[in-house]
């Protein structure tokens, strides 16, 4: 078995255990399964359950909405960046003087600059650092060296070729396995001279290593869950607008968290927060790659403070592929066992983290190696024992998410590739071993080895659902006759469990701030509502899902309740959105919200109707007399006595603010099923059918949900068959655009069949657990195992991701079937 | 740099400027007339986000300078709703839940309408082909074929209407 962490070296940072208390009780429970969506409002009013048409749509669908490259203010100049050629070099000089002289030029800014300020570095949101421009050496390939400002975007580009940069090339750490030999060191501004950054572990190690010893089968299987970026089809950018005047520093930019960000802000640069308005307008995409603080985000804030002008950045798409933060590089050497039954029993994983220069992961702070301890997925394993290094390489900081909860992914993607394994070597067939394995639905409230208390699931319905959907014992007859022929077809399942709405505040923070989120309605004279919330829609659809929410809880129509977010001095404080968390945490907010608001017009009722407030009751969008449906009044009646008619010991208005700590956090689960053919010849896999079915607890809007798994699964088969960031041996990115960095179209795409079940979470107010990453963080699995079912016989036990045809050519003409 | 005067009829209104012959259409299109809707996703025409109709043809406008559409009809997403009606792509895009963060919507709608221009009927491969060369990270696409087949459908019963 292989250990990573070298005991005799000196350990980074610290060694970190992962923290986590008890579970409430009743945030985890047995809880019936059902197929039907519940709808208990009428469509005027479109609580949840309905199919409502987008809110946001009308802007989008007619060139209104406003991305940051639409913000145009006065004034305003633009930024480029020079960036470095080199992964690791010293930077012996920076010469500006061509650049200064262009016309139109204002300003070049470099790290000696910014040190004057001592913004220099930055913190990550892991509590690293990184550095904003260096003032000794770069240590990525594309790394900001130094920004100049000018009065056009063209200019500022023709400026950049008008730097010259003298280098001095270092070594470069490409492979993080080289780099814990330590013989380059990349941050050599820490005071410990090591590329380790740090070590974790969880589980118990000798309870798991006895299992280990006394199984009777086991599994093993090196894996490397490649590094990916989300590119998101609008890349990241800015506009910073610093008024000398009033000393307020207004930022437009793609966050996912607008509030974090303005805390961060205020921390480095010493501006005082209340003087820091951060404005998130309409995003395109995020997936977690517009979760961190970019240098280019400090540069552009200091330059519109040095030059008292607007200073637009916009990356272009090779920056955004080159430089932001990636995800995932996780290179797993993971173990499996089962008993003489077949029952599994223990789960053993060595990993090692390639971090690049510095921890820029957006994980909560207690949790370096994110959520991965959820790695014994949809199993009931009775030890698990998880050991992690991460290292520093001379690449691009990270990691962040691919629209998955923090590293849940990587989990999922083992253990789903593991169990199918054993179930090959067992000669089960997968389903069935599934089935024997899977954490059974009374065995709820369950507790993991690795601490975790799974709220709510019913594993085996999931998958039976997806089983009689796709015609599985149909498929695998089918299977057996084409492998008589001589043809190559597989069919791949993954069954797993995601655990997302970080987070219960106790646990979870993001530089020491807890992860609550938040919701403030405000219900207007005549019935329509404004509501805003902490977190940041990117395409998610909380416009129309918030206010369905709220619809449903205080009856008035979705349509008359505007959803806000984003604006930092408008919004309440709340941590984003991203890893799934916007309905867990805000969408529960939304509720307590509503009901703090109902429970006020109730008293309001009471008063226009001269009744007790016992003898009232809640009926859709009214207070009527319990018995007398006649005497009620609606919700828009209530409304208008709040400003009009209220009782003298009431305050007036109509309005609530929730600020929502989680519990628990919540497990959803699914069952995917992918069929391939595979071509001997070329080694292409075709993906002929792939069903999935999720369970995501309460369905706030089924439109909604489908097309959020829809696009989950179509950025799970990205980095299952096509996208990878790959560097050569000096760490220059070779994927720096989308001709050589393959995002799947409308043609590798399958048609998606998708299908639910719903079993609710006991802890959240509706019952909803969050979809947005389910599928991908399941697809994956379960096309790789296809592949792989596919060429068994043959002696195929795996294939890593992303599974080329190249790579399917290999393991074809190595196993003597290709030629 | 060589300055030019070109005229160019963007959804109707001819616009005439003065402009450097390396400025990008998409630029023009976004910076000097402030049609924001099309977009910009990448740097090598791979993403489609920057589509709009050049006399009726869908092309990839951050791959075309400005001088080069001097003279041409250049339609953009702000010219699809007529009269306040949305277009039957835009309703059906909408109907359908054919976008969620919306950023490459228009490069997509203009690349449907082209496809349809040219068939009126397409299959689902046909659809699925004809946006190929535009790029969505959010909806998986299903949703955006059935929103083309829904206009599809829409255009050809207004056809029998007619
Ligand atoms: S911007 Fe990507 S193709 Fe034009
Ligand atoms: S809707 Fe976001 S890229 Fe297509």
């Amino acid at each position: 078995m292989t250990v990573y962490h070298d005991p005799n070296k000196p350990r980074h940072v610290d060694d970190r255990v992962e923290v986590k208390h008890p579970v409430p009780e009743g945030a985890s429970a047995k809880v019936e399964t059902t197929e039907q969506i519940a709808v208990t409002t009428p469509p005027e009013v479109c609580g949840m359950g309905h199919r409502m048409k987008r809110k946001e749509d009308p802007r989008f669908i007619q060139g209104r909405g406003q991305y940051v490259d639409d913000v145009k203010l006065p004034g305003m100049l633009y930024m480029d960046i020079v960036r470095s050629p080199y992964a690791h070099a010293k930077i012996l000089d920076i010469d500006a003087s061509a650049a200064l002289e262009m016309d139109g030029v204002l300003a070049v800014i470099t790290g000696k600059d910014l040190e004057a300020h001592g913004l220099h570095w930055m913190p990550t949101l892991m509590s690293d650092t990184q550095m904003v421009l260096p003032t000794e050496k770069v240590v990525y390939y594309a790394q900001e060296v130094c920004a100049v400002i000018a009065t056009d975007r063209y200019i500022a580009a023709d400026a950049v070729e008008n730097i010259f940069v003298d280098y001095d090339p270092l070594d470069a750490v490409v492979d993080p396995f080289k780099a814990l030999e330590d013989e380059t060191i990349v941050r050599t501004d820490k005071e410990v001279q090591t590329n380790r950054i740090w070590h974790w572990e969880v589980g118990d190690q000798a309870a798991t290593d006895e299992v280990f010893a006394n199984a009777k089968h086991v599994v093993k299987q090196y894996m490397h869950i490649p590094r990916i970026h989300v590119a998101s089809i609008e890349t990241c950018g800015m506009v910073a607008n610093y008024n000398p005047a009033t000393e307020k520093m207004q930022i437009y930019m793609t966050t996912q968290a607008p509030h974090a960000i303005r805390t961060v802000f205020a921390l480095v640069t010493g501006l005082p927060e209340h003087k820091i308005q951060i404005i998130s307008p309409d995003i395109g995409g995020g997936f977690g790659g517009k979760v961190p603080v970019y240098p280019g985000y400090v540069i552009g804030a200091v330059a519109s403070l040095l030059l008292g002008k607007p200073v637009k950045w916009i990356e272009d798409r090779s920056e955004n592929l080159q430089a932001d933060s990636f995800a995932r590089d996780y290179h797993l050497e993971a173990e499996l066992a089962a008993d003489e039954n077949g029952k599994l029993v223990g789960l053993r994983v060595n990993g090692l983290a390639d971090h690049g220069a510095a921890d820029a992961a957006a994980n909560p702070s207690k949790f370096p190696a994110g959520l991965f301890s959820i790695c014994s997925g949809s199993y009931d394993i009775e030890a698990t024992h998880v050991n992690f290094d991460a290292v520093y390489t001379t690449k691009p900081p990270g990691g962040v998410a691919y629209r998955c909860s923090f590293r849940v992914t990587e989990a999922v993607h083992m253990i789903e590739r593991l169990t199918d394994m054993m179930a090959h070597d067992l000669g089960i067939d997968p389903a069935e071993y599934r089935m024997q394995n899977f954490i059974q639905p009374e065995q709820f409230p369950y507790k993991s080895a690795t601490g975790w208390e799974y709220d709510s699931g019913n594993y085996p319905a999931a998958l039976k659902k997806a089983m009689d959907m796709i015609g599985y014992d149909e498929l695998r007859r089918e299977q057996a006759e084409k492998r008589e022929r001589g043809e190559l077809m597989g069919i791949g399942i993954s069954s797993f469990t995601e655990v997302v709405g970080a987070g219960p505040a106790k646990d979870y923070d993001i530089l020491g701030i807890k992860m609550f989120d938040s919701a403030e309605i405000r219900i207007h004279p005549t019935g329509k509502a404004i509501a805003r919330f902490g977190t940041k829609s990117q395409g998610q659809g909380h416009e129309t899902t918030y206010a369905q929410i709220i619809a449903q809880e205080l009856g008035i129509p979705a349509n008359d309740i505007e959803v806000e977010e984003g604006d930092t001095d408008t919004a309440p404080y709340g941590l984003g959105t991203y890893a799934s968390r916007s309905t867990p945490t805000a969408g529960a907010a939304a509720a307590m919200a509503a009901r703090k608001i109902r429970a006020k017009a109730k008293k309001i009722a009471a008063h226009l109707l001269e009744a007790s407030e016992e003898d009232l009751e809640w009926n859709v969008n009214q207070w009527q007399v319990k018995g007398s449906p006649d005497q009620a009044k609606t919700i828009q009646d209530i409304a208008f006595a709040a400003y009009t008619n209220h009782p003298d010991d009431l305050e007036a208005g109509l309005e609530a603010t929730d600020y929502y700590n989680p519990p628990n956090l919540t497990f959803p689960f699914g069952s995917y099923i992918c069929v391939v053919d595979v071509d001997k010849g070329t080694g292409e896999v075709h993906i002929r059918r792939f069903v999935a079915i999720d369970d995501c607890g309460n369905i706030i809007n089924p439109l909604v949900v489908e097309g959020q798994v829809h696009g989950g699964l179509t950025m799970g088969l990205a980095p299952a068959m096509f996208e990878e960031i790959v560097y050569d041996e000096y760490g220059t990115c070779l994927t720096g655009t989308f001709a050589d960095y393959l995002l799947p179209t409308a043609v590798e795409s399958p048609k998606w069949e998708t299908g639910h079940t719903i079993t609710p979470s006991p802890h959240h107010p509706i019952g909803a657990k969050g979809v947005g990453e389910s599928p991908t963080v399941g697809a994956p699995p379960a096309i790789a195992n296809a592949v792989v079912d596919a060429l068994w016989h043959l002696g195929v036990r795996h294939i890593d991701i992303p599974i080329t045809p190249q790579k399917v050519w290999q393991a074809l003409r190595d196993a003597g079937v290709s030629d | 740099m060589s300055k030019h005067s070109i005229t160019i009829s963007v959804n109707g209104t001819d616009h005439s400027a003065e402009v450097d012959s390396r400025l990008l259409l998409v630029h023009f299109i976004r910076e000097n007339l402030d049609l924001t809707g099309t977009h910009i996703g990448c740097d090598t025409t791979s993403c489609g986000a920057c589509t709009v109709l050049i006399n009726g043809r869908a092309v990839k406008s951050c791959t075309m300078f400005a001088v080069q559409a001097n003279g041409a009809e250049v339609d953009t997403v702000e010219g699809m709703a007529e009269g306040g009606q949305l277009h039957p792509l835009q309703e059906g895009f909408w109907e359908k839940h054919g976008l969620q963060c919306g950023y490459c919507t228009p490069g997509m709608l203009m690349s449907a309408k082209h496809l349809l221009s040219k068939n009126p009927n397409p299959t689902e491969d046909e659809i699925r082909w004809g946006i190929s060369g535009n790029l969505c990270r959010c909806t998986g696409y299903n949703k955006i074929v059935e929103a083309i087949q829904y206009a599809a459908e829409k255009l050809q019963q207004e056809e029998v209407a007619a």
